[in-house]
């Protein structure tokens, strides 16, 4: 008798799954039954015209907005999460979803150390019992915040803003202050990272070494990135799949090669190829001019 | 020279209990963006919480003071809180997000409603008690004037600058500082961060109340009596204070309550008593014409 032959293996759950998400404002469809997966371990980009509702799948995902239709599966490995059930600050706190900003949110009036420390600290809310122990500096709390210290630490470290750790944020130049929102969103220790067009505004050496960052934060974290980016050089550069939305649908999903060359992206991107004869006054002028 | 030092001794005393009371005002503004009006009456409820207690302990024979100063301030400080918490739980919380007309308005029918409820509780009459704690020192003596600084002024000034001291270091060192510093920055933000927003906001509320308790019983014990109406001016005068310091900043609250309360307290001893609120509002607004911020207020910076 045989060995039953090895079943074959179900396909894992990716990290995110999006289902039949649609978005309504009033009358006004911002996103339209979109579907897609976003895998642990790879870097998803989102792209797509301006007003293509990219944005809007963030704040569905974060809790800013509740979506009106559509299953937001999270399968961690701390467990599973449905997103659209989970409000506000509890995205973070239990499913570990962080996010950063197109127009940047930082804390501007504390310091940059300060702002990592803050995003850890639902760490040391456990460790505190509750505010109580923290205030009165007990040893648990003591060791949990010198533990966060040294986590902020080397955060400043890989994204070069240690000789800045006591200046205020704001202070920082655009291209630290972008820096920093993605260290700090890092601090919460995620699961899945959503980024909305981080290289906005960035030279383009301060780009390149955004993807590096990116790049490195997908290898040693094996975290789930996703990425809203105009950058083409970006998004080329580093996603390992890339999901198009035009006018709040999805019209493509695929390989960056593939997406290059499908015709539905490269028309909401250039518009219809125009086919119309010129006047044939206009023509005949070209021609004498030219000849 | 010795009437000059008295009404220093009484400016610091008053400067410090607005300085106190300001403090709720300004955190609950840094952090919700919106002025508590209720927040006179919070005090007014801790001046009167903390009546009951002295007068429950009276009868209850407690009579070692140092004792009876530490029940009551425990108590009066729960119970006001408690009270804290209400307001912003039933005024504020389920109007988050709404214009911000709408909690303003709440909170001035959360302070109608406490002091009416005070009024129908306890009537209108003003309401003495014995003083606890007498005596003092004599610093000077000159022409039969004697300067006095009383018991109850050195604790009400001690126990001010211990009180803020701590806030000091709440603020700046603790985790529950930066929850607070960063609501204030950037709500939404926080939130995505993890930070329990209505949490924060309520343990703002409690630590105003409480402290406004304090002030409340250290009136209660320097004027030896009060009434349901106290709240009223108390909270206009802290509230002047605040912006006077710059709204939204601790060291200004207390700068600002210490300057409204040496202003009323010098103009009453050289002029007339009768129009020591109109200085201290006269110097609120000079303020607010050449420094709109307030005096330790950081102006709005904006990038363009």
């Amino acid at each position: 008798m045989s060995m039953a032959a090895p079943q074959p293996q179900t396909a894992v759950d990716p990290l995110l799954r999006v289902e039949h998400l649609s978005m309504r404002f009033g009358g006004l469809v911002a996103i339209d039954d979109v579907s897609f997966e976003a895998p642990q371990n790879q870097i998803t980009a989102i792209i797509g015209p301006n007003g293509a509702g990219k944005t809007t799948v963030f704040n569905c995902l974060t809790g800013f907005y509740k979506p009106t239709i559509g299953r937001l599966t999270l399968n961690a490995p701390h467990g599973r999460f449905l997103l659209e059930q989970i409000d506000g600050f509890r995205i973070a706190q239990r499913a570990r979803v962080a996010r950063t900003f197109q127009n940047i949110r930082l804390f501007a009036g504390m310091s940059v150390l300060e702002n990592l420390i803050v995003a850890q600290h639902n760490k040391l809310m456990r460790a505190s019992g509750m505010t109580l122990g923290g205030l009165f500096g007990f040893g648990g709390y003591r060791e949990a915040e010198r533990q966060a210290v040294e986590l902020a630490r080397d955060w400043l470290d890989r994204t070069a803003l240690t000789a800045h750790a006591d200046a205020p944020a704001g202070s920082l130049p655009y291209g630290g202050q972008r820096r920093l929102e993605i260290a700090r969103a890092m601090c919460i220790d995620p699961v899945l990272l959503c980024l909305d067009e981080p290289a906005a505004g960035l030279n383009a050496r301060e780009s390149h070494e955004l993807n590096e960052l990116l790049l490195r934060i997908r290898d040693e974290h094996k975290i789930g990135v996703l990425l809203i980016e105009h950058d083409m050089s970006v998004v080329m550069g580093i996603s390992d799949h890339i999901v198009v939305l035009d006018y709040g649908r999805k019209i493509a999903d695929g390989a960056p090669a593939a997406i290059r060359q499908d015709a539905n992206v490269i028309r909401a991107y250039l518009g219809e190829p125009e086919h119309e004869d010129l006047p044939s006054a206009v023509a005949a002028d070209i021609e004498k001019r030219g000849g | 020279m010795e009437y000059f030092l008295q009404q220093l001794i009484n400016g610091l005393t008053l400067g410090a209990v607005y300085g106190l009371i300001a403090i709720g005002y300004t955190m609950v503004y840094g952090i919700v963006g919106m002025i508590n009006f209720a927040h006179g009456d919070i005090y007014m409820i801790g001046a009167f919480n903390a009546l009951i207690c002295f007068l429950v302990l009276g009868v209850a024979g407690i009579t070692w003071v140092p004792l009876a100063l530490l029940i009551v301030l425990i108590v009066s400080v729960v119970l006001t809180s408690v009270y804290g918490w209400s307001v912003e739980r039933i005024a504020y919380r389920p109007l988050r997000g709404q214009s911000r007309l709408a909690p303003l308005i709440s909170a001035i029918g959360m302070s109608i409603f406490l002091q009416n409820y005070v009024l129908l509780l306890h009537g209108a009459r003003g309401k003495p008690l014995r003083a606890p704690i007498s005596g003092g020192f004599t610093l000077m003596e000159h022409d039969g004037f004697t300067v006095q600084l009383s018991f109850v002024q050195m604790g009400i000034i001690g126990i001010t600058v211990l009180l803020m001291l701590g806030f000091t270091y709440v603020i700046t060192q603790t985790k529950l500082g930066r929850q607070q510093r960063a609501c204030e920055q950037d709500m939404k933000m926080a939130s995505l961060l993890g930070v329990d927003i209505n949490r924060t906001i309520s343990v703002t509320f409690v630590l105003g109340a409480g402290l406004a308790a304090v002030a409340g019983m250290m009136v209660t014990m320097y004027y030896g009596v009060i009434d349901f109406y106290i709240g009223f001016v108390a909270g206009i005068k802290a509230f002047t204070a605040a912006v006077l310091g710059g709204i939204g900043s601790l060291p200004g609250a207390m700068l600002g309550g210490l300057l409204i309360g040496l202003i009323e307290v010098f103009w009453s001893g050289y002029f007339t008593v009768e129009y020591k609120d109109v200085a201290a509002f006269s110097v609120l607004v000079l303020v607010l014409i050449f420094r709109p911020t307030g005096l330790l207020g950081r102006p709005e910076v904006e990038k363009v």
